[in-house]
Parts: structure tokens; C-alpha cells; sequence
């Protein structure tokens, strides 16, 4: 692809991502939101996280071995810390250093 | 204008785990653009006018693929069309914010709207600008990263692999966060449920959209049944 024209391809996609991020704020400004609209917010946040983490994971193959058991065990491990230590950081490092360990020396 | 320093602290205290993910993503995306032989100003202006960590990996596929400007445009918009439902969660909180308004919206990433979602705000800080400078930090992160990475790719190779799960692991916190605010499983067993069918039956590049619109059909399934139920 040309100079040019990647650069043009960055303008299309920061377009599309800001007409993404601003909809709501366009859309639902004054106007008092539909009920159901209500509903969905206020149950999307933990579904969404959930779709997320397996976001990530989807290239991996849990049919065949190790059967994603490396990406279950560093998530485990992230959780366990996360929820006796309760530091974002310890958390998020210990369980990517685990991982990057798996990957690289199993 | 009065100084903002405590609502400035309060906002680097929040975007500390933030500023590892993003710190250490950006580095990714700017080693892996680099190493692809860009310019070392495209991953750079990427971060900063794009500002999206999934759409940035998926662009360096769309960028090495001859996509037509109208396919890139449609795909970016159903990758993170699930932003949109971040917006109508924080019409409340975003309310009143004036001049800070676009950028806060601009800046509103998964992280970002995690940490606004799932932490606390200290009553007594003006919430405008806690909310501006959370923003603001995490893009400073996200575009040091980058600039770091991108310097980095052009002189060095060394083994990254696996490093990209530190976006889980973040994910993974979030989520944790999300069920200490309320204690009801059911959002994240529809989650999961509707992740699990997608990544069985979809392709890849669909997964994210499908699994959002089939958790979204199954929580108003579950509304209508709830309805009943009172009735």
C-alpha cells in the first residue's frame, strides 16, 4: 500500500472508531433513554468483560493439546492474585509473566 | 482556572495498572508495526488519532490486505461497535463536562470505561476533570508504548511471545471488579455462553459482534421472562 494511502486508511478507521465511541452521546443527549436501552447498559459492563477475556483467547485451540490448559492456568493464577492480594498491577504482571514463561520454556 | 492537582493524583493513582497494560501493549504494537517495515510515524499516528487497541492489531491486517476504504470503515465500526453500549452507560456520568466532553468521549476505551465503571469516585473531586486526566493518562501510556516499541523493533528482535496476554489478564481483573459491584452471575454466564457458541460456529473476525448481539438477544430473552414471572 502506498504512503498515501495508508494514511488515508488511519483517517477512515480513527472515524469510524470515534463515530463508535460518540453515538450514544449524539444520539441519546436529551432525550430521555428507552427503558430497555436502560436495561442493556446496565447489564453490559460484566458481559462484555467476560466476551472480552474470551475475545483474546479465541485463536487459541482447546481441541487439540494442551488443550489451552497454559491460557486457563495464567487465567487462574491472575484471578487468585486479583482477589487475595487485590492489586491491579501484581495481578495483570504475575499472570502474563506465568504465561510468557509457559509459552516460551514448555 | 483553579488547579485540578487532587483530581490530577486521584486520576494517576486510578490509571496506574493501566499504565503497565497499555505501557506494555503499545510497546507490542509498536515493535510488531516496525518489525513489518512501516515507518516508525505510523504505529505513532495510529495510537494518537485512533486510539484502539483491538482495531490497531486487526488494522495491521487490514493494512497488509487490500481492503477497499469502505470494508476497513464497516469492519472498524462492527469491531468496536460494543463502545457504543460503554457511551449509553455513562451518559449520566459524562453529563455537564463541557469544553473536556469530545476528548472524554474520544478516549473512552475498554479500559478506560472499565475503571470509570468499576472504581469508586471520591465525592469531593470535581469528577469532570477526574475523568479527563484517567483518559488523558491512559492515552499517554498507550502512546509511549507505541513510541517506545516502534523505536525499539527498528534496532532490536527479542522474544515477545505471550506477552499479549497481559490484555486478558487485564480483562480478567475487570471483570472481577465488575462482580464486586454486583454480585449477580448471570450477566457473566451469558457471556460466557454466548462467547463459547460464537467461537465454535463463527469465524474469528465475526466472534466479538456475534457473541455481544447473542448475549444482548439472550439478557432481553431473560427481561421478558423476568416480566412474566412478576406478572
Amino acid at each position: 500500500m502506498e504512503t498515501i494511502n495508508i494514511y488515508t486508511a488511519i483517517a477512515v478507521m480513527a472515524i469510524a472508531n470515534l463515530l463508535t465511541r460518540a453515538f450514544p452521546f449524539i444520539f441519546f443527549h436529551k432525550k430521555e433513554q428507552p427503558e430497555y436501552i436502560k436495561f442493556i447498559a446496565s447489564y453490559f459492563p460484566p458481559m462484555i468483560m467476560i466476551i472480552l477475556i474470551f475475545y483474546t483467547l479465541a485463536k487459541i485451540d482447546f481441541t487439540t493439546a494442551p488443550y489451552g490448559s497454559k491460557e486457563i492456568l495464567a487465567i487462574f493464577l491472575t484471578a487468585l492474585l486479583h482477589i487475595r492480594l487485590n492489586n491491579y498491577l501484581i495481578s495483570i504482571f504475575g499472570g502474563t509473566i506465568c504465561y510468557m514463561m509457559l509459552v516460551q520454556y514448555l | 482556572m483553579k488547579t485540578k492537582t487532587k483530581e490530577l493524583k486521584a486520576a494517576f493513582k486510578i490509571s496506574i495498572p493501566v499504565l503497565m497494560g497499555y505501557c506494555i501493549l503499545g510497546f507490542a504494537f509498536g515493535l510488531l508495526m516496525t518489525s513489518l517495515h512501516y515507518n516508525i510515524s505510523v504505529p505513532i499516528i495510529m495510537s494518537i488519532f485512533i486510539y484502539a487497541g483491538a482495531l490497531q492489531f486487526l488494522a495491521i491486517g487490514f493494512l497488509s490486505s487490500k481492503l477497499a476504504l469502505i470494508d476497513i470503515f464497516i469492519a472498524s465500526i462492527f469491531v468496536n461497535i460494543r463502545q457504543s453500549f460503554y457511551g449509553l452507560s455513562l451518559l449520566e456520568k459524562f453529563k455537564n463536562s463541557g469544553k473536556l466532553k469530545p476528548y472524554m468521549i474520544f478516549s473512552l476505551t475498554d479500559e478506560t470505561y472499565g475503571l470509570i465503571t468499576s472504581i469508586k469516585i471520591d465525592k469531593q473531586l470535581d469528577k469532570k476533570y477526574y475523568y479527563f486526566f484517567l483518559g488523558l493518562f491512559n492515552q499517554l501510556y498507550w502512546i509511549s508504548g507505541t513510541i517506545a516499541g516502534a523505536l525499539v523493533g527498528s534496532f532490536i528482535k527479542f522474544d515477545t511471545k505471550g506477552l499479549d496476554f497481559s490484555l486478558t489478564a487485564l480483562f480478567v481483573v475487570l471483570a472481577i471488579e465488575q462482580y464486586k459491584v454486583n454480585k449477580n452471575p448471570i450477566p457473566f454466564i451469558i457471556g460466557a455462553i454466548s462467547s463459547i457458541i460464537s467461537i465454535i460456529f463463527i469465524p474469528l473476525d465475526n466472534m466479538l459482534i456475534v457473541s455481544i448481539s447473542l448475549s444482548i438477544i439472550a439478557l432481553l430473552l431473560l427481561k421478558r421472562n423476568l416480566n412474566n414471572g412478576n406478572n
